[in-house]
């Protein structure tokens, strides 16, 4: 049932699927909706989302925007929370591994396409990669306003005067912006959206970034972009400016005091530990200590 | 029935540019049901009462006036604050928006629907400042609490939410919410139905305090007389869709022409 190899590299493929699971007609689809997305940058371009073979909220949307951009020679790293092992960011490791017999990575730098949930990856993206966003609520004004028709004509006239207001409660309620994730942006000073349930320390990373960043809805069924070298700025005050989170700790495995850290129990005491998010970065930033 | 004719100039504005120029506007859902001819000038600073039975097209109208629903016929000329005429329903609806929110304002009767119930007090107040451009925390803090002095609540509850406000003290953050931003006209739809005769009372001389003060131009639209008499300087009388009597109120209440505005008047309870 698996095919021969014909690239020593690359795992086998399975035989039954098209290339990438979906079937061609469904990819071009989704491939029209994402060249309309990336022309008009942070737009939701509606798309015919389909049924996946794993329920929403587990990156339905992530993986089709994955299997419509794929190509045989990609090279994929899957990263769930940052890290490379947990379960879902395996599973669809091995999904795509499957179905596309494409080669996978957890190194950073060598992946072509990475589709995440949650992070971007500390390492610096290049030219020519391609960031896959798992989106679980597409549309920024959805706090404030629940109908979908008011929300389009807000974006359609630039209306975005409440999503101030949102940033205003947090002061008045905590004394600081206390948004800490999905924090909304304004990109290339037109459209306000939503970078997906990244943390607000992972913003700036957006904003004139030589790789393409595509967001994907499965459950809402949206598509959005941000095109490379793209201004994408954070909302903010004047007397509360936008500021990303930082820590007194630096990272236990690898002694970072710059990347983004988890807090983590390690045992029935309570003990706590702090250690990068990002995986991948964590383990080079201790291969390369090792090496000195 | 003929439309009367229902252009008044009054004395103390005569001469003035219009605020609202209103002619011969209509909007019908089925014969006589809606409103129909209807034209006016609104000039600033004056208080125009819109009284009539349930189902006469109060509301129709008030809606059809303040760019939420499209007319059927005629046309509504707004002058800006730089002096601009704009023709209400041929301009864009991001330019009605606008003004929607700056120049004008719109007090519901029912304040759930014009607050939004999930944000605080003072993030209620600031909304309009926010769209505005307004990106000073400080800033928008300080209004809120001057607001709330101004629609006499305690200026402690500013984060507190709406819901948690009494109906009166909601309708009164309705209205400082739609005042912050300096509005010259104010459209309010029976903004006193719903509370009490004391309550009423309270928030009707705050009105009145408001509109001197702020040298507001308002269309109110009721059905309580008292609260026309009190508040508006001029009456439009509907019925089955169609303007009956208009005039000054005094002499409207005083002295009704049309019989049904003598009827109106005469099912007033008198002490």
């Amino acid at each position: 049932m698996i095919s021969s190899l014909e690239n020593q590299n690359r795992p086998a493929r399975a035989e039954g699927y098209n290339f990438a699971y979906l079937d061609e007609q469904t990819k071009r689809m989704i491939r029209r909706g994402l060249l309309k997305a990336v022309a008009i940058p942070g737009y939701q371009v509606p798309f015919g989302g389909r049924e996946m073979p794993l329920p929403y909220g587990w990156g339905t949307g992530g993986i089709q925007v994955t299997a419509a951009v794929l190509g045989e020679d990609d090279v994929l790293k899957v990263i769930d929370q940052g890290a490379d092992d947990t379960t879902n960011a395996v599973s669809i490791r091995r999904f795509f591994s499957t179905t596309a017999g494409v080669q996978t990575t957890e190194r950073t730098g060598e992946a072509t396409i990475i589709q995440t949930r949650h992070r971007i990856p500390e390492a610096e993206l290049k030219k020519g990669q391609i960031m896959v966003f798992q989106v679980p609520i597409p549309e920024p004004l959805r706090f404030i306003e629940p109908s979908e028709t008011e929300t389009k004509t807000m974006h359609a006239l630039n209306d975005y005067g409440v999503m101030h207001v949102k940033l205003y409660e947090d002061i008045a309620k905590y004394g600081h912006i206390a948004t800490a994730y999905a924090y909304p942006v304004l990109v290339d000073d037109r459209y306000v959206m939503d970078p997906s349930p990244i943390p607000k320390f992972d913003n700036p990373k957006l904003d004139m970034s030589p790789a393409l960043m595509l967001f994907g809805a499965g459950r809402e069924k949206r598509l959005y972009a941000v095109p490379p070298y793209t201004r994408v700025s954070s909302l903010d005050f004047d007397d509360h400016p936008f500021e990303v989170q930082k820590w007194e700790q630096s990272c236990a495995i690898c002694g970072s005091d710059h990347s983004y850290l988890d807090e983590i129990i390690v045992d029935d005491q309570g003990t706590r530990q702090f250690v990068c998010s990002d995986t991948d970065y964590c383990s080079q930033q201790v291969a390369r200590q090792e090496k000195q | 029935m003929a439309a009367l004719p229902s252009i008044i100039e009054t004395t103390q504005s005569a001469g003035r540019q219009p605020l609202l120029a209103v002619r011969e506007v209509g909007k019908l859902f089925g014969p006589d049901k809606g409103c129909q001819n209807v034209s006016f000038d609104l000039y600033p600073g004056e208080v125009l009462g819109i009284v009539g039975e349930s189902g006469s097209g109060k509301s129709t109208l008030l809606s059809v006036l303040s760019g939420r629903s499209q007319p059927q016929e005629g046309n509504i000329t707004y002058c800006n604050k730089q002096g601009e005429l704009i023709d209400l329903y041929s301009s864009s609806e991001a330019e009605r928006r606008t003004l929607l929110r700056t120049e004008w304002g719109f007090v519901e009767q029912n304040p759930r629907d014009g607050l939004r119930m999930g944000v605080s007090a003072g993030a209620n107040i600031g909304e309009r400042l926010m769209a505005q451009g307004v990106r000073h925390y400080g800033t928008l803090r300080e209004q809120g609490l001057s607001w709330l002095n101004q629609v006499e609540i305690d200026p402690n509850r500013i984060d507190d939410l709406p819901r948690t406000f009494s109906g009166g003290m909601q309708q009164r953050l309705q209205i400082a919410r739609n005042l912050v931003s300096s509005p010259r006209l104010v459209f309010m739809d029976e903004p006193t139905g719903g509370l009490d005769v004391s309550v009423q009372a309270r928030l009707l001389d705050m009105l009145r305090r408001l509109v001197r003060e702020l040298d507001l131009a308002v269309v109110i639209v009721t059905h309580d007389l008292a609260v026309a008499r009190l508040l508006a300087d001029r009456l439009m009388v509907m019925r089955r869709s169609r303007v009956v009597e208009s005039g000054l109120t005094d002499q409207i209440l005083d002295d009704p022409q049309h019989p049904y505005t003598q009827l109106l008047v005469s099912s007033v309870l008198q002490p």
